[in-house]
């Protein structure tokens, strides 16, 4: 603390090293008013609104991946009405949501749907759920196609009926495909949490600029933060790794 | 058993079932050859509606199944089906591949599944595979599974899709023997093959399919011996 003041003067002065002035500015960005509990609260944030949306994009995913392969995969002139307008609705979706860009979506969300909302960091990852969605969707019916069709002919062969087959057999051999497309998606996600700040959410980004926005020093939160997201990413790609391993533990065994 | 009338197949403008009208008496078996892409897979697969057909119909034990307010799964569970690649579930257990169908359907308890499971697979040699998963197999063993699974909903008919295409060669003779028992056991049987050995031993019917059309049929000792149309002729001549 009176190291920081005194070679803040020096640095004042125009006569501090090239290390004292690392160390004061790396003081400011970080030690100085407790400041890395706002990096912290960012770090939260972050989390937080990744987990809420990655649960919405999962939800939405799962369900608009089945009402379009069940809508694909219904017997010839067996078409259900229902199923025809739920699939319509399902592609209209996919395709404004990947038709147009996250930041978009965001300050439509943010400005224009709710904008007597005070609560950013929510409707932030409620965007962020329903565009992961429409990726998840495709991920999860790319995964359900590349299944060798005779697993799910042989599952109703038997006598199983559609959900059953799905249940049992299809889904399960389908979720191990796709686990490193899911990994991906999760990976991406995490990063466009940053986004949300442009609607005011409260995470790193926003934390890092809040920062830099009184000490007009911007190099040290940046990489600061830069970091952060990297070490965040590294620890969830060695978590999905090991989940892959446990996986394909079936398939050696 | 099985009524087949007028039953036509087009994938597209390729048209590979033609207008084709049969019947599968209970006991039958029928053994069907024929050279590659003459529809007889096809033919197989309309049985119990993997493929659905453009025209005709089918009728399964007095039930129309080819009418779409037939509940098909209902059918299928009394029609057993042993398909090329096996088709076992690489994500279960033998036993859980064997007993699954039964206790889904409600046909069975797990208790009541298991058991049978056991006695089927002390019928195929294979009780100690219990626990294995499918790729731990090999391809004979795992086709003798397939006919197990299909055995334990107590269907009335068994289809087999050419059961013993993807086998290397000295391991056919372990299906072939399980098929030859079943048959002795006096299961109605639908066979697409190319054993010819196994159609005249087992076949009381055989129908020779080309071009989407059954050009002929008849007993083993008439369709083999004495073969009418030409291009039946010229089939077994490449074949035999």
């Amino acid at each position: 603390m009176e190291q920081y003041e005194a070679w803040k003067a020096l640095l004042r002065a125009g006569e501090a090293t090239g290390w004292q002035e690392f160390y004061v500015k790396f003081y400011q960005a970080f030690i100085d008013g407790s400041r890395w509990k706002q990096y912290l609260n960012g770090v939260g944030t972050t989390l937080l609104v990744t987990a809420m949306a990655l649960a919405i994009g999962i939800a939405l995913g799962i369900l608009v991946a089945m009402v379009r392969t069940a809508h694909d995969q219904q017997r010839a002139g067996k078409h259900n009405p229902v199923l025809g307008v739920l699939n319509g609705v399902c592609q209209v979706y996919v395709t404004v949501i990947r038709g147009t860009p996250m930041m978009v979506q965001l300050l439509i969300m943010g400005f224009v749907i709710f904008s007597s909302s005070r609560n950013y960091t929510m409707v932030g990852a409620l965007t962020l759920g329903i565009n992961s969605g429409a990726y998840v969707s495709e991920i999860i019916r790319g995964g359900l196609m590349a299944l060798d069709p005779g697993q799910a002919e042989a599952g109703r062969s038997l006598g199983l009926n559609y959900v059953d087959t799905m249940r049992f057999i299809v889904i399960p051999q389908a979720f191990k495909a796709i686990l490193p497309a899911l990994g991906n998606e999760f990976i991406i996600l995490l990063k466009d949490t940053s986004l949300i700040t442009v609607i005011g959410g409260k995470e790193l980004v926003y934390a890092a600029q809040a920062i830099y926005g009184r000490t007009y020093e911007q190099m040290f939160p940046l990489i600061g933060i830069a970091c952060i997201y990297l070490v965040l990413v590294m620890i969830f790609s060695w978590l999905l790794s090991i989940l892959e391993r446990r996986l394909r533990q079936s398939d050696r065994r | 058993m099985i009524d087949v009338k007028h039953l036509s197949k087009s994938f597209g403008d390729h048209l590979v079932l033609d207008d084709i009208s049969e019947h599968i008496y209970p006991g039958d078996k029928v053994v069907i050859i024929g050279p590659s892409g003459s529809g007889k897979s096809t033919f197989l697969r309309s049985l119990n509606l993997l493929e659905e057909p453009s025209a005709g119909s089918i009728t399964f034990d007095g039930v129309e199944i080819t009418s779409p307010k037939t509940d098909i799964d209902k059918v299928r569970r009394q029609m057993g089906m042993v398909f090329q690649h096996f088709n076992l579930f690489p994500n279960m257990t033998i036993q859980k591949n064997i007993t699954l169908a039964p206790v889904r359907t409600g046909l069975m308890t797990q208790a009541e599944a298991d058991e049978k499971a056991m006695q089927l697979l002390d019928r195929v040699g294979l009780t100690e595979k219990a626990g294995a998963y499918p790729n731990q197999l090999s391809g004979g063993q795992k086709q003798r599974i397939a006919i197990v699974r299909a055995l334990a909903m107590n269907p009335k008919v068994m289809l087999f899709d050419e059961p013993t295409s993807a086998l290397d060669p000295e391991m056919v003779g372990e299906v072939l023997t399980v098929m030859k028992e079943l048959a002795a056991d006096g299961m109605t049987m639908v066979v697409v093959t190319h054993e010819m050995g196994f159609a005249r031993e087992v076949g009381n019917r055989i129908l020779f399919m080309d071009g989407g059309k059954i050009l002929e049929q008849g007993s083993p000792e008439a369709v083999f011996g004495n073969p009418q149309n030409p291009r039946l002729k010229d089939f077994l001549s490449k074949v035999l």
